[in-house]
């Protein structure tokens, strides 16, 4: 078969080269010895000028991290990780706190600049450098985490108009302690789990979002994450909070540079939703995968949880997951108020060596609660990807509703692509439904498309785009082309 | 982890010292692994769904050989072996675990032959990976092991199991059952018992090329009893093993299949329904191993719970490498009559072919407020009307027994463990 030639070729070609995010940029870096003990813990607290308060909340959670063990249930495998051979705190080098865009490292804008992510306001407002095809877009907020530390913040004025606050979680802490205090480790607590509680001790870093009572937020709030020093893991936080009646559309994305190594990443993101308050959270993340025969790429080990406290209150996760050498990761609800509603749209790819254990959890408390799970998964090459689920009705939650829908693709016959739902009901007023389909790319659509001329490469580009519409139409538009992009990058050569 | 490193022998304090003293080569294996998993915990996480604790409470002593003959016979009575259509099949009664000849009637095509005289225990069963099926290995003392030559049809056959006690104890048989080449044969399993005892059997099922095995099961264990069920099944090519399970008794119960399409073109079905109330646990749990190309796996599973019940239903498709072609469906629906029901369910799909089509389904839910209104809008009371919906709801899943005699068991002994009309509205 021809086609299979030409994707041999294709496979040749690609090789590490395409993953284009793969630089290292060279800048001067504050590192913390290797290791992780309660020194290290007082020193990263001390850097960040940080209240007594949160040092002690760190190291209770050290203490409750010592007593835990790695959870081992995902189907995922690695080597042991030694946590005691990493750097818990790295950051660049310090000329006295950026300002402003024009202080900031030119090296480091320079980075983010190749990544394609819109720090210049400036440049946006004016809508240059659009990239082809693209209308003006609405101007974007970012939060820029460089390893350790925010290095930018923009827009911060308009949004502080609003009302809204967008600031790195270190300069919260010290500007609006009280929230900070109040919310911190109130849905994820600091001992929940083994990486949530790595993540309470040394996190550095993160966003910290506080919506009031009433307000849309006034545009898209977006973080970039990137690693990029050696041996270092990293331990970002974001916390968003948004009051009675109050929205916000938050945005993240991810990059990290190609390395033999494994770098942990072990996030901590808590969302609070009050009454009648919406967020919806979406991410593409694109940490580095590993090459082609699994060596490097990041160990993604990330709690995610929102709580729909108020009645009525809205979280909506979306997920497009194409990198990572080991994704572990379950955005999860909380749906505590009254008529609260949860959603869950995933998309997770995986190629090559990649190892994806994701899903969600959707816990129902109150009454007439909703949730909808849309989690697709394709597989290629020697990957292995898993949908893992939890639906829980608890007996007051009369009238919850629950609708799950998994699918998966598989692309070639090295990969496995595997299901795994938890359905829990102890509420006869609820209703459940679950379905779930395992396939290849269909022959007659992959006929149809070659028969019309399109490449099979492109043929099945088109198919998994379609397979995935359901998942990229919730995404923000700016975001729904890059994934869109991403997806056939992830998938490239992989077709045989 | 702490559950690993931790001695869990303790959990097997209930057999005292039964495990003691033991020299068969496969029964010591079997013992050394018990001692090194214990009787499972919640942790584990194929019983995360199931707690053992039920036994640990009592000790279960090995029971006494001798029975009272009256009961065993009234037990038969009640299940409707005496008179009617069953009355004539040949049977194999076991009663607390061993062969009770007198009450039992040898099929004519069916070589039969017993554990307790030839004790050898199979090649499917894993008691190193499934610690109820070490613990049968450990204290089996008899079972059946039946056996059609190729090309024969052995009929209908039932395999009844009684529990009779006074005292906790518990049994655990071990029976086999082999098809040749060609061979036919419909296996009607009955459980069932007074007392407080454990009944915990392995059947391993090996189903030759063009063989076909229809299996019924039917669960209606003493209230106070534990029914821990382990079957694995082997099937070769072309061959069809058709297994349906009805539970209905028990204070615990899991039925575990695993099923093995070893060759092209086999077919499994594992159906299964399960009605039950009070306290009731009922686990059904299953693993379908596609282990070779254009094989056919089919189940449903069906809960209805009412009172303070709780269903489990686990059921695992697991697709080899090798198995392209494979078509894979699995469906399971449970319906909660009272508010403290629970029902947990887990169906996982595990798929390393590509060429597959493998989906599987879920619904959780009370009755239909709309078909109930369309009945009481037709002038039927309320609690009839419930009645109805639920009759249609298992009807629809026993109608997947071919097997007329055995459907006809099940729907009649089905009907006796109906909920009270009324008292969930």
């Amino acid at each position: 078969m021809p086609a299979v030639t030409e994707t041999r070729e294709a496979v040749e070609k690609l090789g590490q080269s395409s993953y284009k995010w793969g630089f290292e940029t060279d800048i001067d870096m504050d590192v913390a010895p290797k290791g992780l003990n309660e020194d290290t813990i007082r020193l990263i607290s001390a850097r960040k000028e940080e209240p007594e308060w949160l040092l002690e909340w760190r190291l209770a959670a050290y203490r409750a991290w010592l007593k835990t063990t790695e959870p081992e249930w995902a189907k995922v495998s690695y080597p042991p990780i030694d946590y005691q051979d990493l750097h818990y705190y790295a950051a660049p080098k310090k000329k006295p706190g950026p300002k402003s865009l024009e202080e900031v490292d030119p090296e480091l804008l320079r980075t983010y600049e190749k990544l394609g992510i819109p720090l210049h306001e400036q440049a946006m407002l004016a809508g240059v450098e659009l990239p082809e095809g693209e209308t003006a877009r609405p101007p974007v907020a970012v939060d820029a985490v460089f390893d350790s530390v925010s290095v930018v913040t923009t827009f911060r004025k308009t949004l502080e108009e609003a009302g809204v606050i967008f600031c790195p979680i270190s300069e919260a802490v010290r500007d609006y302690p009280d929230l900070v205090r109040k919310y911190l480790g109130s849905v994820v607590p600091a001992g929940d789990n083994f990486y949530a509680a790595l993540n309470s001790a040394v996190f550095t870093d993160g966003s910290f979002v506080f919506v009031p009572k009433g307000v849309r937020c006034p545009m898209e709030l977006s973080t970039y994450f990137r690693i990029n020093a050696k041996n270092t893991g990293q331990f970002e936080r974001t916390l968003i909070v948004v009051e009675d009646g109050a929205s916000v559309s938050y945005l993240e994305g991810c990059t990290a540079p190609m390395r033999d190594e494994n770098q942990l990443h072990a996030a901590v993101v808590e969302l609070v939703a009050m009454e009648d308050a919406s967020i919806k959270y979406s991410t593409v993340q694109n940490w580095y995968p590993g090459d082609e025969n699994g060596r490097g790429g990041i160990y993604n080990f990330v709690t995610k949880r929102g709580a729909c406290r108020g009645a009525r209150s809205k979280i909506s996760w979306t997920q497009v997951e194409t990198g990572s050498a080991i994704t572990w990761k379950y955005p999860s609800c909380i749906l505590q108020g009254e008529g609260s509603v949860g959603e869950f749209y995933s998309v997770a790819v995986t190629n090559n060596h990649q190892q994806a254990d994701t899903g969600t959890k959707m816990i129902h408390i109150g009454r007439n609660t909703r949730s909808t799970i849309i989690a697709k998964t394709i597989s290629a090459g020697h990957s292995d990807s898993t949908y893992r689920g939890l639906v829980r009705v608890l007996p007051k939650a009369s009238g919850a509703r629950n609708f799950t829908q998994c699918d998966s693709l598989l692309i070639g016959d090295q990969c496995g692509a595997h299901t795994v739902p938890y359905i829990e009901n102890r509420n006869m007023g609820a209703r459940i439904e679950h379905e779930a389909t395992t396939s290849k790319i269909s022959e007659d659509q992959l006929f149809y498309c070659r028969q019309r001329g399109l490449s099979e490469e492109d043929a099945v580009g088109l198919i998994v785009n379609g397979f995935c519409r359901d998942v990229l139409k919730e995404l923000p538009m700016e975001f729904a082309v890059e994934a869109q992009k991403l997806l056939q990058i992830s998938l490239e050569g992989s077709v045989g | 982890m702490n559950a690993i490193t931790k001695d869990r022998s303790d959990t097997l304090a209930p057999f005292g010292t039964r495990l003691d003293g033991v020299t068969d080569p496969v029964r010591k294996a079997a013992i050394g692994a018990l001692h090194r998993s214990g009787l499972p915990d919640r942790r584990v996480e194929e019983w995360r769904y199931t707690s053992l604790r039920f036994l640990s409470e009592t000790p279960l002593a090995a029971p006494a050989e001798v029975y009272d003959a009256g009961q065993i016979q009234a037990q038969l009575e009640n299940l409707g072996l005496s008179t009617g259509p069953l009355a004539d099949l040949p049977r194999l009664v076991f009663v607390n675990g061993r062969y009770a000849e007198p009450f039992s009637v040898l099929p004519a095509e069916v070589k039969v032959s017993f554990f307790a005289k030839t004790q050898t225990f199979g090649s499917l069963s894993a008691p190193d990976r499934d610690p109820l099926t070490a613990l049968n290995a450990a204290l089996a003392s008899d079972g059946a092991q039946l056996h059609v030559p190729a090309g024969k049809n052995g009929g209908d056959v039932l395999l009844v199991s009684l529990g009779q006690t006074d005292t906790p104890v518990s049994f655990h048989p071990r029976h086999s059952v082999t098809l040749d080449e060609g061979a036919q044969l419909t296996l009607i399993s009955i459980q069932a018992g007074q007392g407080r005892y454990l009944h915990n059997p392995v059947l391993e099922i090996s189903v030759a090329a063009e063989a076909n095995l229809k299996h019924v099961t039917l669960q209606t264990e003493g209230q106070d009893a534990a029914c821990l069920a382990t079957t694995y099944a082997q099937v070769a090519e072309r061959g069809t093993y058709d297994s349906f399970v009805l539970g209905l008794g028990a204070a615990l119960s899991r039925q575990e299949i695993h099923a093995r399409l070893a060759a092209p073109f086999a077919t499994v079905h594992v159906n299964g329904a399960q009605m039950l109330g009070g306290k009731q646990i009922g686990d059904v749990t299953s693993v379908i191993t596609h282990a070779a190309p254009d094989c056919i796996s089919r189940q449903t599973v069906r809960n209805v719970l009412d009172g303070h019940a709780r269903g489990v239903f686990q059921g695992k498709v697991f697709v080899d490498r090798v198995a392209q072609k494979t078509d894979g469906y699995q469906m399971n629906q449970a319906l909660l009559l009272s508010e403290n029901a629970e029902i947990d369910a887990k169906p996982e799909l595990e798929i390393y072919a590509d060429d597959v089509k493998c989906s599987h389904g879920a619904t959780v839910g009370a009755l239909d407020d709309d078909q109930l209104f369309y009945l009481r809008s037709r002038g039927v009371p309320d609690a009839e009307a419930r009645q109805i919906l639920i009759h249609a709801f298992m009807d629809e899943a026993l109608g997947l027994i071919e097997d007329e005699t055995a459907r006809a068991l099940c729907t009649q002994m089905l009907a006796r463990s109906f909920p009270v009309a009324g008292e969930s509205a």
